[in-house]
């Protein structure tokens, strides 16, 4: 059965479809992709549904081959190296990987997660209804852990509406949205704003925050001014949204991300809005940045543009040939169509 | 004319997909019925684009699709449902959980009991003894959060975390008790354990309880518990569940 074989894999890489959705009642995180966007572009890219179960790819890098035949694989996410049998590709791009050929990807000038979907998604067994992996529990993915070398994961069958490998158009992946650094994110202010008096909301927006180096899927810990609250800082538990930006008592920020908690006992000053969540993941520790606060309306409109993008066709555009050797090229399969004058097929 | 079942609840956005629709802010039962009246009358009649719905305390958090649920509509389709005759909640259930005080599993059973002025015996009775509510679940898959713990057990939570305990643990801390379904640090006493798996991902119920349903600890001994964990770990359920 066709499939992927690590070769290698930091630690952090793991399996990410959508996300566990319907159980957060009983408690149960969500996990999915830290960059939404990223992850349904790559899925997108190659003909899968956005949510489509593919591999998160954390600054550990990973390097994968085909077994028992050619994939289509995409990545997109981060500005990391991406490379095939050495030769340097886009950060973002749709390649046709024969098997006895290795895809690595590594960390590059930007970013922290990076996805790597395959054509027809990877084929895990659901955990109540998703193979996203949360660590923490041990739930989903591969045995609810990280990926590791000499894993081997099967490559669901050709279903309904994913093109075969051969037929996918390979090339850089035209995406201008993935580029969005992170100077400001945008947030709606509450759900318990009020715990904060005005001159503590706007501290709390014009920062200048700085990423710790303490973050990991579950949040992102800020380092800035120190916030105080009006109303003390426990309340009863309630429902956490992915991106809700939580003050404990020390007046430091965290932001609750992917592998957060179903509730929590901190006042939530703001929540990021949905499509900044990516942006936020993406910023690597060390990054300086501010809040701004938007409407409702506002953050509808942009997740409405993020939408109709994921849902139009995904611009390909082929590789450069100056760039690249035919031998490559022809690697890749990019020039099918070409006919070779002496032996004409 | 239709009167309001309640005084109108809060609507606070918690980023542009979730609204939070909040009745109070106290721990209270009256105001966690109102959270799960909602919860069940959205649940009966979900409209499009409704995603996931989280019932706590004394809120209950919507999450939706704003593309397909307008934020004004749903907020009219919430009030709607508040003014109407209420839906009645689901028949909430009664659970008897068994539970063993014994070492080694009410392993601070005898700290939490001479903190309270107790003997550990004293202290199992009155945990046994109590009819509790479950308000929600939250932390960690089946970690559920119960109401109801009487005053001469209701000790606070500890300074600092203590090392993690086993899976299953039933806990005492904060005014609450709580079972918690995975292996943790806590802040909590640990009071006993019981032989159910309250997160079982291969079950037809992988979660047994609802918010809302009642629930009481039944003291067994540790030959007991051996028996019905090895009969819970063959996905048996050995909770017993009447109507209230």
């Amino acid at each position: 059965m066709t499939g992927l074989h690590i070769l290698s894999a930091g630690p952090g890489v793991t399996i990410q479809d959508g996300g566990r959705h319907g159980y957060l009642r009983y408690g149960v995180t969500v996990a999915g992709p830290m960059d939404p966007l990223a992850h349904a572009l790559a899925n997108r890219a190659l003909g899968n549904a956005p949510g489509a179960t593919a591999i998160e790819v954390s600054l550990g890098g990973i390097s994968v081959s085909a077994e028992d035949g050619p994939l289509a694989i995409a990545v997109a996410g981060g500005g990391f190296h991406v490379s095939l049998d050495g030769q340097a590709l886009p950060a973002a791009c749709v390649i046709r990987l024969e098997p006895g050929a290795s895809l690595k990807l590594r960390p590059g000038p930007a970013g922290v997660w990076c996805y790597l979907a395959v054509a027809g998604g990877i084929d895990l067994p659901p955990v109540l209804g998703s193979a996203a992996t949360h660590l923490r529990t041990g739930m989903g993915g591969l045995s609810g852990r990280m990926l590791q070398a000499a894993d081997r994961l099967p490559v669901g069958a050709a279903a309904g509406g994913v093109l075969a490998a051969a037929e996918i158009a390979t090339g850089e992946i035209v995406a201008p949205l993935l580029d969005r650094p992170p100077a400001v994110i945008r947030v709606l202010l509450g759900p318990q704003q009020d715990y904060f008096t005005d001159d503590q909301i706007a501290a709390f927006l014009a920062g200048p925050w700085r990423v710790s180096e303490r973050g990991d899927r579950m949040a992102c810990f800020l380092e800035g001014p120190r916030l105080h609250h009006r109303l003390g800082f426990n309340i009863p538990s309630d429902g956490v949204a992915m991106g809700a930006i939580q003050v404990p008592g020390e007046g430091q920020p965290i932001i609750l991300m992917a592998d957060r908690q179903s509730t929590g006992g901190y006042p939530k000053i703001a929540t990021v809005i949905g499509v900044d969540l990516g942006r936020l993941a993406q910023a690597r520790p060390g990054t300086v940045f501010s809040f701004q606060a938007v409407s409702h309306a506002e953050a509808v409109e942009a997740l409405a543009a993020e939408r109709a993008f994921l849902e139009a066709p995904i611009p390909i555009a082929p590789l450069v040939r100056d760039r690249f050797s035919p031998e490559f090229l022809l690697g890749l399969n990019l020039v099918d169509g070409w006919v070779d004058a002496q032996h004409p097929r | 004319m239709n009167q309001p079942v309640c005084a109108g609840p809060v609507f606070l956005d918690a980023g542009e997909s979730a609204l939070v629709v909040e009745f109070g802010r106290s721990v209270d039962p009256a105001i966690s019925d109102r959270v799960l009246a909602l919860d069940a009358a959205l649940a009966a009649d979900p409209p499009d684009g409704l995603r996931e719905l989280v019932p706590t305390y004394r809120s209950l958090m919507i999450h939706y699709d704003p593309l397909r649920l307008d934020r004004a509509r749903l907020v009219a389709l919430v009030e709607a449902r508040l003014t109407t005759t209420p839906t009645p909640c689901r028949q909430s259930a009664l659970w008897t959980l068994p539970c063993c005080y014994d070492l080694p599993h009410g392993e601070d059973l005898a700290e939490m009991a001479g903190l309270m002025g107790l003997s550990a015996a004293q202290a199992a009775a009155i945990h046994a003894g109590a009819r509790y509510r479950v308000y929600m679940y939250g932390f960690s898959p089946g970690f559920t959060y119960l109401g109801g713990l009487p005053e001469t057990i209701a000790i606070s939570r500890r300074a600092r975390p203590r090392p993690p305990h086993d899976s299953k643990a039933v806990l005492v801390g904060g005014g609450l008790s709580a079972i918690a379904s995975f292996s943790m640090p806590t802040g909590w006493y640990v009071v006993g354990r019981t032989p159910e798996r309250l997160y079982a991902p291969e079950r037809t119920n992988a979660f047994l309880f609802e918010p809302g349903d009642g629930l009481r600890f039944e003291a067994i001994d540790a030959e007991t518990f051996a028996r019905l964990e090895a009969r819970a770990e063959g996905g048996e359920i050995v909770a017993r569940r009447t109507a209230s």
